[in-house]
C-alpha cells in the first residue's frame, strides 16, 4: 500500500517545520515559566513573612495588678511584624490579664488577641461587668476569655508568653510573641 | 485644509470605513421613539466611568497608597487641598450612581429578557461587569483608610480564613502579610487602580463589541416570541427598517447622561465626601465597621445568619450567586420576553430586590450591634425612676445603677433609647416575674445564646437591686407579672434555687 502525499504524516513532508513547531511551543513555555515562577514567588513572600516570631516585651510583671484585666498597645517600632511604613496601622492590643502564681510559684497571665473569635472586631473590655463585648455583632466573652454568648463558636485567641528576666532589668518581664490577625483556621497557640 | 487634514486620517485610520458604520450601525426603529428611553441605563453606566476615571486619576496625584500617610493625605484632599474635598465626593458619589446604573441596566435587561438568544453571551460579560464594579466599590472602601477600612479588610479576612485548610494561606496572601499594614493598602490599592479597571474595560470592550456584533433587541411585545430557527432573519428583517443609532437613538443616551452627571456633581457638593472617619489605629475602641451600601444586604445575610450556616454562607452563597447570575440566559433562551407574559421572572425580579433591601435595611440599623457607649452614655429615663409622684426605692434606684454599670444597657434599651440586640426592658416587670428574671439574669439564654450569664459577673447584693429594679419596670398601677406557679401550673423554667446552685450567686429573695 503506498501512501499518497496527504497520507503522509507531515513530519516525513516538511520535517523543519515540525521541528519549528515544537521549538516554538518549548520557547513559549520556558518564556512562560521564567515569568510565573518569579511572579508566585514574589506573591508568595507574603506568606513567608510570618516565619521568625521574635519575642516581644510587655513590660515588668509588676506592671500587672493581679486579677486586672489592661490593654496593652504595642508601639509599631515594638511590632516586628511591621514594616517601617506601616505607620499607625501597625500598633497593636493585647489584653493582659495577671492570674497571679500558681502553687509552683510561677506567675500565670492570660493574654489575649484583640480579635473576636466570629469575625475579627476589635473587642472591648468592660471590668465593671467582668465581659469582653464585640461592637460587631454582640459576641461576649467573660474575663477569662471563654466564650459567654453571641455568634462567636469558640474563646478569646490567647497568645503564646513567657516571664524571663529582661537583658538588662533586674525584675521580671512578661513577653510575648506578637499577634497576627488570627482567623478560626489559624489560631495563636498550638493548643487552639 | 480640515478636510485634507480629516483624508490624511480616514486613509490611515478608516475612519470612514470601520468606525462611522459602527457608530451609524442600525438600531430597532422604535429606540428612535419613546421605547428608546428604556435602553439608557448602559450608556449612563459608562459615563459615569468616565467621570470616575477622571476623578480617580486625578486624586491619585495627591492621595498616598501608604499605610502611614493615606489618612493624613485623605485629610489633606478634603481641607487643604483647592477642590481636593470635591473630587473626593464626586469621586464617591459617582461610584455609588455608577453601582446604581449597572443595577438599572441589569434590572431593563432582565425585565424584558434581552439576554435571550442570540445575546447569551452579552449578559454573562454584563454578570463580570457588575463584579467589577461591586470590587471597586470594595476596594475603594478600602483606600479610605480610616477604622471602617481597617475592620472591614479584617473582617473580610476572617471569612477568607474560614476555607477549610487554605484560610491562612489565602489570609497571608490576602493581605500582603500577617497584619493589616501597608502591604494591605498597597495590594488593595494596585487591585482599584490596575488591576480591577484593567478586567473592567477590557470586559467592556467585549460587552460593546457583541452590542453592536448582536444588535440592540427590539422593545418586547407580547406573543412575539424568540424562536431560534427563525430569530435571526426576523432582527434582521426589523433592522432593515431601523434607525441609525448615530441620532434620535443616541441623543436619548446624552440626555440623561448629562442628567445624571449634572444630579451627581450636585449631590456631591451638597453631600460632600464620605470619611476618613478616625485614624487607622486598630486599638482604638468602640470600632462599629459598617460596609459601604452596596454591600449593607450581605452585612445584614451574614450577620443574620444562624452560626451554623454561618461558613457555608459565607463560602457558598457568593459563588451560587453569581452561577445563578450567569445561568440566567441559559435557563431561558427562547420564548416569550414581555414581561406581563414572564410573572414567574418578574416574580423573582420583585422578590430579590425586596429581600436586598430588607437585608440592606437591617444591615444599616444593624440591630445585632451592641451600643458600646450606652451604658454610660445614655442616662436612664427619669420617669421610669419617679412614677407620678412616687419614686423608686433605695434598692431599686441602686438597681438602676447596677444597670447602667453592668453594660446591660449596651444591649438593652429603655424607652427606646440604648442597644437593640436585646429586647428593650421598659416593660420588662410585665412580662416576667423575679424568679425568671433572677434566673434569666444568672444564666443567660440557655445554651450559650445572645446573653451571656451574668451569675458570676455580680455580687448578690447587686443581683437582688438589679432585679428590684426591672420589676418595677412597669407603667404606674401596673401589677407585676405573675409566677407560673402561683396560678397552678407547673414551672417549667429552671427554678431559681437551681440555678443559683450552679451559677454561684444566691440572690433569690
Ligand atoms: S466579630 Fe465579634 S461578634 Fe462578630
Amino acid at each position: 500500500m503506498t501512501k499518497t502525499t496527504e497520507d503522509r504524516s507531515e513530519l516525513e513532508v516538511k520535517p523543519r517545520r515540525v521541528f519549528l513547531k515544537l521549538l516554538t511551543a518549548l520557547l513559549g513555555a520556558i518564556a512562560t515559566a521564567a515569568i510565573a515562577i518569579p511572579g508566585f514567588g514574589y506573591l508568595a513572600a507574603a506568606v513567608a513573612r510570618r516565619k521568625e516570631q521574635p519575642w516581644i516585651s510587655l513590660g515588668p510583671v509588676s506592671a500587672f495588678p493581679p486579677g486586672e484585666t489592661r490593654l496593652k498597645v504595642i508601639k509599631p517600632s515594638d511590632n516586628p511584624l511591621a514594616q517601617p511604613w506601616d505607620g499607625i496601622t501597625a500598633q497593636t492590643g493585647v489584653y493582659v490579664r495577671y492570674l497571679g502564681r500558681d502553687e509552683s510559684y510561677q506567675d500565670q497571665f492570660n493574654v489575649f488577641a484583640i480579635n473576636c473569635t466570629h469575625l475579627g472586631c476589635p473587642v472591648e473590655w468592660f471590668p465593671q461587668s467582668g465581659l469582653f463585648m464585640c461592637p460587631c455583632h454582640g459576641g461576649v466573652y467573660y474575663e477569662n476569655g471563654d466564650r459567654a454568648s453571641g455568634p462567636p463558636p469558640r474563646g478569646l485567641y490567647l497568645c503564646v508568653w513567657k516571664v524571663k528576666q529582661d537583658a538588662n532589668a533586674t525584675e521580671p518581664h512578661l513577653f510575648i510573641q506578637a499577634p497576627f490577625l488570627p482567623t478560626l483556621q489559624h489560631t495563636l497557640t498550638d493548643k487552639g | 485644509m480640515i478636510k485634507a487634514v480629516y483624508r490624511w486620517f480616514d486613509t490611515r485610520l478608516g475612519i470612514g470605513d470601520t468606525w462611522m458604520p459602527m457608530l451609524r450601525h442600525p438600531v430597532p426603529r422604535e429606540l428612535a421613539g419613546p421605547l428608546g428611553w428604556w435602553y439608557v441605563f448602559g450608556s449612563a453606566s459608562m459615563t459615569l466611568l468616565l467621570v470616575q476615571i477622571l476623578t480617580g486619576i486625578g486624586l491619585a496625584l495627591t492621595y498616598v497608597p501608604s499605610a502611614g500617610q493615606a489618612y493624613e493625605s485623605l485629610l489633606y484632599l478634603n481641607y487643604q487641598q483647592p477642590w481636593g474635598w470635591f473630587l473626593r465626593s464626586l469621586h464617591y458619589w459617582s461610584g455609588s450612581a455608577m453601582v446604581v446604573m449597572v443595577l438599572l441596566h441589569m434590572t431593563q435587561v432582565f425585565w424584558h429578557a434581552a439576554y435571550k438568544y442570540p445575546r447569551e453571551l452579552t449578559w454573562c460579560i454584563g454578570v463580570g461587569l457588575l463584579l467589577c464594579t461591586l470590587g471597586m466599590a470594595f476596594t475603594g472602601q478600602v483606600l479610605r483608610w480610616d477604622p471602617d477600612a481597617y475592620w472591614g479588610v479584617g473582617v473580610g479576612a476572617a471569612m477568607a480564613g474560614r476555607v477549610p485548610a487554605a484560610g491562612p494561606t489565602i489570609v497571608d496572601l490576602l493581605l500582603g502579610g500577617p497584619i493589616i499594614g501597608a502591604d494591605t493598602l498597597s495590594r488593595f490599592f494596585a487591585l482599584h487602580v490596575f488591576v480591577i479597571p484593567g478586567i473592567l474595560l477590557t470586559l467592556l470592550a467585549v460587552h460593546l463589541w457583541l452590542v453592536i456584533k448582536q444588535g440592540v433587541s427590539v422593545p418586547p411585545q407580547p406573543g412575539k416570541i424568540v424562536d431560534l430557527l427563525k430569530y435571526d432573519a426576523e432582527y434582521h428583517e426589523e433592522l432593515r427598517r431601523g434607525e441609525p443609532f448615530l441620532g434620535e437613538a443616541m441623543l436619548k443616551d446624552v440626555a440623561v447622561s448629562a442628567l445624571v452627571v449634572i444630579v451627581v456633581v450636585t449631590i456631591a457638593a451638597l453631600a460632600g465626601p464620605k470619611g476618613p472617619s478616625a485614624p487607622p489605629d486598630p486599638t482604638l475602641s468602640g470600632a462599629n465597621p459598617r460596609p459601604d451600601w452596596p454591600f449593607l444586604w450581605l452585612f445584614g445575610l451574614l450577620s443574620l445568619s444562624p452560626p451554623a450556616a454561618e461558613t457555608a454562607v459565607i463560602l457558598i452563597m457568593p459563588i451560587v450567586l453569581v452561577l445563578g447570575l450567569l445561568a440566567v440566559p441559559f435557563i431561558s433562551n427562547r420564548g416569550e420576553r414581555a414581561p406581563t407574559r414572564r410573572p414567574m421572572a418578574i416574580l423573582l425580579m420583585i422578590v430579590i430586590y425586596a429581600v436586598l433591601g430588607v437585608l440592606s435595611y437591617m444591615g444599616q440599623t444593624s440591630p445585632w450591634s451592641p451600643r458600646m457607649l450606652a451604658w454610660s452614655g445614655d442616662a436612664v429615663p427619669v420617669n421610669l425612676i419617679k412614677k407620678m409622684d412616687e419614686s423608686l426605692s433605695p434598692v431599686e434606684l441602686q438597681g438602676a445603677v447596677v444597670f447602667q454599670n453592668k453594660q446591660c444597657r449596651n444591649c438593652h434599651a429603655l424607652e427606646g433609647i440604648g442597644g437593640t440586640r436585646g429586647p428593650d426592658l421598659t416593660t420588662v416587670g410585665t412580662r416576667l416575674t423575679r424568679d425568671l428574671l433572677i434566673d434569666q439574669v444568672s444564666n443567660g439564654t440557655p445554651g450559650g445564646g445572645n446573653m451571656p450569664a451574668y451569675g458570676k459577673q455580680m455580687s448578690p447584693t447587686e443581683m437582688t437591686a438589679l432585679v428590684d429594679f426591672l420589676v418595677s419596670l412597669r407603667p404606674a398601677g401596673t401589677p407585676a407579672a405573675i409566677t407560673p406557679s402561683d396560678r397552678g401550673t407547673k414551672n417549667k423554667g429552671r427554678l431559681p434555687n437551681d440555678a443559683s446552685a450552679t451559677t454561684g450567686p444566691s440572690a433569690a429573695k
